[in-house]
This record gives C-alpha cells, sequence and structure tokens, in this order.
C-alpha cells in the first residue's frame, strides 16, 4: 500500500471492497458478456451513498475529499471500471452544475440524483470528439424557453440518465465562446436514446447516442451564463480526468494481483512462474506502474481539494495512469499465457476495459498538447 | 417501538486455526468481527425501526476493543451502543452473561423488542439470548424469520424443522433471528464515519446496583469446561448396491426395518 491511509479511509475502502466482492462481483462477467448495465445493481450503491460520496453535504452529499472518495472508486474499478464509471459521471455532472450553476439548479440535480438516479454529460458529436468547439448542436432562443438541436455521440448513461448536461451552441459563429450548457430532463419530448454502443470494454457502461429533435427548456435550465459552456466543459473535464485516472489505478492494481497469484501458482519447468526472472522483472515493471499512478492520483485529488484546477497535472495524471494501465494489462494477459487469452480467465478483460481510458476525457494526444501548452506559457 | 440489540465480538472463524495439541481455537492475530447472525439480529432491528419508529440500542459485553462491533452497528443505523465491560464480568459463561446483559436491558429499558443472533459462531452455544429471556421472565422465540405488529400483538414467523410456525406474542418479546431471516444491510457511507467517531459509553458493575454479584464471573458461572475438541470425522453408513430400482428400495426398507427405523 503506497499511501497513508487514515484509520477512516481504511474503513470505507474496506466496506466498499465488502460490498463490491459480494454484491458486483459475481455478476460482471456476464454484464460483461452481455454488454448490459442492471439498474438494480447499484441499489447498494445508491444505499451505501456512492454516487454522492465528494458532494457536499447541504446538497445531500457525504462531503469526502476528492482524496478519499478516489480510494473508495479504486476499489469499486478493481471489480469493475464499468460499474465505478457509470458512478464517476453521475457525481462529476452533478458537481459541475453545483460549480457553474445556480443554488437551485444544484439543488434541483441533486435532489433527482440522491434519490438514487444517473446523470449524463453530452458534450461529444460524431465531427465534434477531441474538437468540442466544432459541435453543430444548437440552442435557440424562443420567448421564455431555448429549443435544443443537437446530435450527440457517446454518451455515457445515455439510457439510463434521469438528467443530462447538455452542450449546444447558442451563438454558432461563436466558436467555443458560442457554447452553452443546460439541465435537460431524460424524459423532456424530443429526446432520442438511441441504441448502446457495443463496445470493446468497460461493456458494463452504458454508452448511447443521444438525439435531441426540438427539445424545448425554460432558459431557467442553462448552466451558468450563456456562453461559458466550454468552460464549464474544461472544467468538468478536469475532475474527470482525475477520476478516471482513479479507475486505471484500480485495475491495474486487480491485473497485478491476478498476475501475481497466477505466477505463484502456475508451474513450467517445475517451478512456479514468479521465480522466472523475466517474469519477476515483468511482476516488478507492473508494481512500479501501478505504484507510480497511484500517487499520481492521489496528489492529483490532494491538489484538487485544494482548489487547484490541475490543467496541467490532471492531463499528466490521466495521460501517465492510462498508458501504464494499457502495458500493466497487456502484461498480465502475457503473464497468463493462453488462458489470459480466454474469457475464463479475469485478465483479458482488464486490458480490454483500460484502452478507453487512453481514449476518452480528451485523448492522451491532446493530454499531451494541454501539458505542453502550459509549460510553453509557464516558461515564458 | 423501543429495540434493544445484543452483539457479540466473535473471531473470523473462517481464518481460524485450531491448535493440534490444545485443541482450542487459536485466536492470536485472527481478525475480529460482528457475529453473523447479531447483524441478522441488527437488520431485523432496523426493519422495525423503519416500520413502527421508535430507538434500536445496541448492547455488547466485552473488553474495549469489542467496541468495534457495536460502531459496526451504529454504521448500520443503530442509535445507542453500550459497552459492559468490567473486571468483574470476566470468564462469565452464558448464564452468568445472560444474567448480567439482562440486568443491562433492565436499566437501558424498557425494550419492547430485544434481539440478538440465535447463537455465536466462536461457543456456538445459543443459549446466552434465550437465557435473557428466562432471566427478566419475558416471552422468547428462537429461530425467527421476520416479526410484524398486528395491533398490540406481535406476529413472528419461525423457522422448525417442518416448516414455518406462525405465532403471536404480547410484547415484551425476545427473539433470535438466523442467517436466512434476512440480508444484513450494508453501512452506508455516511454511518460508517459517524459510527467512527461515536462515543460508546461503557456500563460498568457499579451502573448496575441490583446486581446480585455472586451470579457473575468466572465464580458465577455453573459451567466448567471439561475438554475442547475438533468431532472426529466419522465415515459411516452402508451404500446399497444397485440392482435395479424395484430391489435396491426392498433392500434399502429391509435395512431400515432391521435397524427399526421403520
Amino acid at each position: 500500500m503506497s499511501l497513508m491511509y487514515s484509520n477512516e479511509q481504511k474503513e470505507l475502502i474496506a466496506l466498499v471492497k465488502e460490498m463490491a466482492e459480494n454484491e458486483i462481483k459475481p455478476f460482471v462477467q456476464e454484464c460483461d458478456e452481455k454488454g448490459e448495465c442492471p439498474r438494480e445493481l447499484f441499489k447498494p450503491a445508491f444505499d451505501m451513498g456512492l454516487h454522492m460520496l465528494e458532494i457536499p453535504a447541504e446538497y445531500g452529499g457525504t462531503g469526502l475529499s476528492y482524496e478519499t472518495t478516489a480510494m473508495i472508486f479504486e476499489e469499486l474499478a478493481k471489480v469493475d471500471a464499468g460499474y465505478a464509471i457509470t458512478l464517476v459521471t453521475t457525481f462529476v455532472a452533478l458537481r459541475n452544475v453545483i460549480l457553474s450553476g445556480t443554488p437551485e439548479q444544484g439543488k434541483y440535480f441533486a435532489d433527482v440524483i440522491g434519490k438514487g438516479n444517473f446523470a449524463g454529460f453530452a458534450l461529444t458529436e460524431p465531427n465534434a470528439g477531441s474538437d468540442p468547439a466544432a459541435m453543430r448542436g444548437t440552442a435557440v432562443k424562443d420567448g421564455d424557453d431555448y429549443i435544443i438541436n443537437a446530435s450527440k455521440t457517446f454518451i455515457t448513461n445515455g439510457a439510463i440518465a434521469s438528467l443530462f448536461v447538455v452542450f449546444a451552441k447558442t451563438k454558432p459563429e461563436a466558436g467555443a465562446k458560442g457554447i452553452s450548457a443546460f439541465i435537460v430532463d431524460a424524459d423532456a419530448p424530443g429526446i432520442i436514446v438511441g441504441n448502446h454502443e457495443n463496445k470493446m470494454g468497460l461493456r458494463l457502461s452504458n454508452t448511447t447516442d443521444l438525439t435531441l429533435e426540438n427539445v424545448r427548456v425554460p432558459a431557467s435550465s442553462m448552466v451558468g451564463p450563456e456562453g461559458s459552456g466550454f468552460k464549464l466543459a474544461l472544467n468538468a473535464l478536469n475532475l474527470s480526468r482525475a477520476f478516471v485516472a482513479t479507475l486505471a489505478v484500480g485495475i491495474m492494481q486487480r491485473a497485478l494481483d491476478e498476475a501475481v497469484k497466477y505466477a505463484k501458482e502456475r508451474k513450467q519447468f517445475g517451478e512456479p512462474l514468479i521465480k522466472f526472472q523475466m517474469v519477476q522483472q515483468m511482476l516488478a515493471d507492473m508494481a512500479i506502474k501501478t505504484e507510480a499512478s497511484r500517487v499520481l492520483v492521489n496528489n492529483t485529488m490532494r491538489l484538487m481539494d485544494n482548489g487547484s484546477l490541475v490543467r496541467k497535472e490532471g492531463s499528466i495524471t490521466k495521460a501517465f495512469v492510462s498508458d501504464c494501465a494499457q502495458e500493466v494489462t497487456s502484461n498480465a494477459v502475457q503473464i497468463f499465457g493462453g488462458y489470459g487469452y480466454s474469457k475464463e480467465y479475469p485478465v483479458e478483460k482488464l486490458m480490454r476495459d483500460c484502452k478507453v481510458f487512453q481514449i476518452f476525457e480528451g485523448a492522451n494526444q491532446i493530454q499531451r498538447m494541454t501539458i505542453a501548452g502550459v509549460l510553453e506559457k509557464e516558461y515564458k | 417501538m423501543n429495540i434493544v440489540v445484543c452483539v457479540k465480538q466473535v473471531p473470523d472463524t473462517t481464518e481460524i486455526k485450531i491448535d493440534p495439541v490444545k485443541n482450542t481455537l487459536i485466536r492470536e492475530g485472527v481478525p475480529s468481527i460482528v457475529n453473523p447472525f447479531d447483524k441478522n439480529a441488527i437488520e431485523q432491528a432496523l426493519q422495525l425501526k423503519e416500520l413502527y419508529g421508535g430507538t434500536v440500542t445496541a448492547i455488547s459485553m466485552g473488553p474495549n476493543q469489542a467496541k468495534s462491533s457495536l460502531r459496526i452497528a451504529l454504521s448500520m443505523g443503530a442509535d445507542k451502543a453500550y459497552l459492559v465491560t468490567d473486571r468483574a464480568f470476566g470468564g462469565s459463561d452464558t448464564y452468568a452473561t445472560s444474567y448480567i446483559l439482562s440486568k443491562v436491558i433492565e436499566k437501558l429499558g424498557p425494550f419492547d423488542v430485544i434481539l440478538g443472533g440465535i447463537q455465536a459462531i466462536d461457543g456456538d452455544t445459543g443459549q446466552t439470548c434465550t437465557s435473557i429471556a428466562e432471566h427478566m421472565g419475558v416471552n422468547r422465540l428462537s429461530y425467527v424469520l421476520d416479526m410484524k405488529m398486528d395491533g398490540d400483538k406481535v406476529v413472528v414467523r419461525r423457522m422448525v424443522e417442518e416448516g414455518v410456525e406462525i405465532v403471536e406474542s404480547k410484547l415484551p418479546i425476545l427473539v433470535t433471528l438466523t442467517k436466512v431471516s434476512n440480508k444484513p444491510r450494508y453501512a452506508t457511507i455516511r454511518g460508517k464515519i459517524d459510527s467512527l467517531k461515536a462515543e460508546i459509553e461503557e456500563i460498568h458493575l457499579t451502573d448496575l446496583p441490583d446486581m446480585d454479584t455472586t451470579k457473575i464471573g468466572l465464580k458465577g458461572s455453573p459451567t466448567r469446561v471439561k475438554a475442547t475438541f475438533t468431532p472426529k470425522r466419522q465415515a459411516c453408513g452402508e451404500i446399497i448396491e444397485l440392482i435395479n430400482p424395484k430391489d435396491t428400495a426392498k433392500a434399502l426398507v429391509g435395512k431400515l426395518l432391521e435397524a427399526k427405523i421403520l
């Protein structure tokens, strides 16, 4: 254990571990195969309050630090990162409404989520992924309302969310500064949920297209001032980047746990694999990358707890950790050999699950552009 | 409805080993847990509270470390917790322990419902909770599946060998629960945090002035342990070779008649 856990943190981690092992783990393989996200699987998480951990108490949350929240989510991700990201997406959406919206908007959003519901973030469009400013979705003022038309894709929790934060252009000619954010009820007329994406990994996590056809929302549902949507999206991404990195640490730790266990049991040439130097080096490198990643995530969480926007640090963390996770899970499969390639064993899923961490919340190439951009300014 | 739950801290027997020489449990280094059946009792208490209001009080007798079991009861939703602890209570058997706990319950009460696990997984006697009812002179029902109020009566479903028995009783009542009674809830994160900071009041001998001190501790305990041992596994029984279903059944019935079972 690489971190200095307080007694409270240890107790919370143990509690969540117990829940995840008993209530989630038995269903993970089936959910992965079917690509399904059964709502009842989330009941214990909602009952425990895992969707509101870092939300302030006045909004009905537990008011934990980002640091402790991350430790708990690493534990969930060890069992299934798709499960964890369903909850992360929910609280990141809520947190951003609280941060950027009015107190009434925050309370409204928190009340819906607090009852045990999911939230989603509708930013990405088919032609606006790494470049969200290129989005085509529009929100046109009509009296006291806005009418939103947009075609969104890769929306986490698309089919299960009760509330969305939807990004659309109120001034299409103004580029990034023309984007505004709106709170939209999932059952608003004109919302069409597309098919569940048949993904490589994180298959328990629900991902869909989301089409908004003349969806009418009151002007009061706009989050923050008009044109501040892009900034809001960046703030949300700063937060979610750090948290997806936590999940990647969970995946890595699981891969390491499984690989060491297997290397001690599996014998070839009359010796357990762990006695072979080449395997030893692989395991040691996996441990190095996992520990370093965890410490990096922890530091970023603590910076965020102290109010830092972690523009550079969040990008560094996300890129480093997700790159490490790719290598660590791939090597776990390697150590398992032929069995690692089989779905009968848990490690191939870890490798599939973690690939997307190099892609979502800003591809790692974009993270490096961000880091270089900050560096350029820092060394003026 | 005022409810008290008896909670015992026990070694986690899934991790326990037997000393091969002394035939006793090796307790050193074994993590402690809440007796699993007591978690079912806590769950029942919380369900009753949700239905009928009132408070849930958890009590445990043991050394200071038993407070961690009470914290688990608090984290699940119990309102108050008391640790019954005193050197004079040390060495108490099930008779003395149940006597002490009955005095504690009388002091903290009155209670409508007293709950506990059917037995503790370390001693497995199943005597302590039920004996509390005898000391207090209240009704007692064991192997209970669930319970609900009907007017001023409580309707209890309990497991018996032949099936399920439905029993009515007046309050107060002592009820013991089993693993199949319910599924104990997980603590909420908030509940867990609060439980770690909660003050747990201690109850000592001096807090229980009408206690008959000849009935407590090692000296007040009539039980004498003659020996503790792991029962030998005995392979027994006879396998009747299958001739054809009819003749095999005949052979089986013949054996049963011979053994005077039929």
